[in-house]
């Protein structure tokens, strides 16, 4: 299995078409949810919370500078497959530049991998909603 | 003979699970269908499907309108079904059971129709800590158009309600008391007629949320002015509910919905009321459903809610054995002789909505979150929790397949 820190989009979704059926998926989901970075305590704080889960998750950003800065993103929650879910979005955006992030085509990703059609409606507003506070910080970059 | 008398039937799980079609077929995994979300809606036996499709395949039409042979069928079965419930809860007459689209829209029909005319500014709504969020907010919102006050009565650490300081609680500004006869989250039976002594002692009235209570037990509403309960948990169908309302009152009160069959007559600047329960029946009732809640409280009273009863109590007794093995498992809510068939619990390390997922796996169907009762959630201190509810058609296997996929799920989860 390709572990988390080096996946590419491209790998997430071959290890997604080569599992049988959205159990298989699923659970791959969960293990990817161990290989998550830890996140700092003390970051875990209201102001960090994204709305729309039903979860706890917790996101921040940390900004590399230099010619074209990127993004890094730190997620945490406490539901496991929650924190799979924060692992695609990693590999999706992170360390990903602002124009990156805009640019990308998320819908299109999560369509493929079959999350669109598999999570509850309550998951999928969740993660959109860490979608969105991405982007926002993107954005924020961008002005 | 009276439904309700007490004998010597019991009930077999595996019997009466022969009477609900939707049990006898496989997942698509192959495993067997574990239903413990009884609480957020039952099953319907065969008796309740069949009746449906009998009325809409032989004799359907809008009710109390058309002279003519269907027409006229409808309206009678309607009141048979109204004579049922009045049979079912003990109420005096028949015109004091409205039908409506649920135990929410009972609540709200009261809320409105009876706050927005008797509630006045420093009057005080007596709410627990227990309650559902259809028993919480028409009564926030209400209590702030009337600049009424609502007021708690608090839960003890265990789940049931303390009333050991009753004058803190009850005075002369309490104008009703709007309670669960079972919560949907503990199980917890209240001390209704306890409540209904200090309320009306103190002048206020009394509305018992009933939806939990009434697939399990007898209810009598000799001691309450208001009771609302749903059908689509007394194994009938959904959108019919039903509000009972003590005459004197709903006499007194506006109407909630105004529109057809609700109005006596309708001039050009006013209109008058039509007969109890015209009016608050509003439009077009739910015809099929209301005609085959019938079937439902036939079904129930056939198997006898002693019975049913015990067969419950043995079920959560039965849960209360296995649960607590589980390590990390803390349950929530009083011992099982004083609550319905309800166990909510969590297990540490364990997200609700993780282990929710987990269990569907294995075919066992619960529920997870805050069960629309957050007051209820943030006065256990905590968050979510996982909840099963037993019926008439669960067994103890039920219980045994519950404790086995919650231990693959904790294994899945890795932990310890």
């Amino acid at each position: 299995m390709t572990t988390l820190q080096f996946m590419t989009v491209d790998e997430l979704l071959d290890e997604f078409d080569a599992l049988a059926d959205w159990e298989e998926r699923c659970d791959y989901l969960i293990d990817l949810g161990f290989e998550l970075p830890e996140m700092p305590e003390a970051a875990k704080i209201e102001a960090n919370r994204v709305r729309g889960c039903q979860s706890n998750v917790w996101l921040i950003t940390r900004v590399h500078p230099g010619d074209a800065p990127t993004i890094e993103i730190v997620a945490d929650s406490d539901a496991m497959i929650v924190r799979g879910l924060i692992a695609v979005l990693l590999t999706v955006f992170s360390g990903r530049t602002p124009q990156e992030i805009l640019e990308t085509d998320v819908e299109a990703i999560f369509s493929r991998l079959g999350l669109t059609k598999h999570l509850s409606t309550t998951r999928r507003n969740g993660l959109f909603g860490m979608v969105g506070r991405v982007r926002a910080i993107a954005a924020g970059e961008m002005s | 003979m009276d439904p309700i008398t007490a004998d010597n039937r019991r009930i077999d799980g595996r019997a009466v699970q022969r009477d609900f079609p939707i049990l006898q077929r496989p997942l698509a995994n192959g495993r067997r269908v574990v239903y413990l979300d009884s609480a957020a809606s039952a099953q319907k036996p065969q008796t309740v499907i069949d009746r449906q499709r009998e009325v809409a395949e032989t004799f359907f039409a809008n009710a109390y309108r058309g002279r003519y042979d269907f027409g006229d069928r409808v309206g009678e079965e309607l009141e048979n079904t109204r004579e049922a419930v009045r049979l079912l809860i003990g109420a005096e007459a028949p015109e004091e059971i409205i039908f409506t689209s649920g135990t929410t829209m009972a609540i709200n029909l009261v809320a409105n129709a009876w706050g927005r005319k008797f509630l006045g500014a420093g009057d005080e709504v007596l709410v627990t800590e227990l309650e559902h969020h259809a028993n919480i907010v028409p009564w926030q919102q209400i209590a702030k158009e009337r600049h009424a006050v609502v007021r708690w009565i608090p839960v003890t650490d265990d789940g049931q309600l303390d009333l050991s300081e009753p004058d803190r609680l009850f005075n002369d500004r309490t104008r009703i008391v709007a309670v669960t006869a079972m919560s949907n989250v503990t199980g917890t039976i209240t001390p209704l007629d306890e409540i209904a002594r200090l309320a009306h002692d103190a002048g206020a009235l009394v509305l018992v949320d009933a939806a939990q209570i009434v697939p399990h037990g007898p209810v009598n509403v000799r001691d309450f002015d208001f009771l609302a309960f749903s059908g689509h948990k007394l194994y009938g169908p959904t959108g019919v509910g039903v509000l009972y309302g003590r005459r004197s009152l709903l006499e007194v009160m506006d109407p909630f919905l105004c529109g057809g069959h609700m109005i006596e007559q309708v001039f050009r600047d006013h209109s008058t009321w039509a007969q109890l329960p015209a009016k608050f029946e509003a439009g077009t009732l739910p015809i099929i459903e209301a005609i085959a809640l019938r079937s439902a409280i036939d079904y129930v009273t056939s198997l006898g809610f002693d019975a049913i009863a015990q067969h419950e109590h043995e079920l959560t007794e039965y849960a209360h054995t296995q649960l607590p093995e589980i390590p990390g498992l803390t349950l929530y809510g009083p011992g099982p002789d004083r609550k319905g068939s309800i166990v909510s619990f969590t297990i540490d390390g364990l997200h609700p909505e993780d282990l929710a997922t987990q269990l569907d796996r294995h075919g066992v169907f619960t529920r997870h979150g805050h069960h629309c009762a957050m007051p209820l959630h943030e006065r256990l201190g905590v968050a979510a929790t996982t909840r099963a509810s037993f019926a008439v058609y669960n067994i103890r296997e039920d219980v045994d397949a519950l404790v086995e996929a919650i231990g693959a799920a904790r294994k899945r989860f890795r932990i310890a």
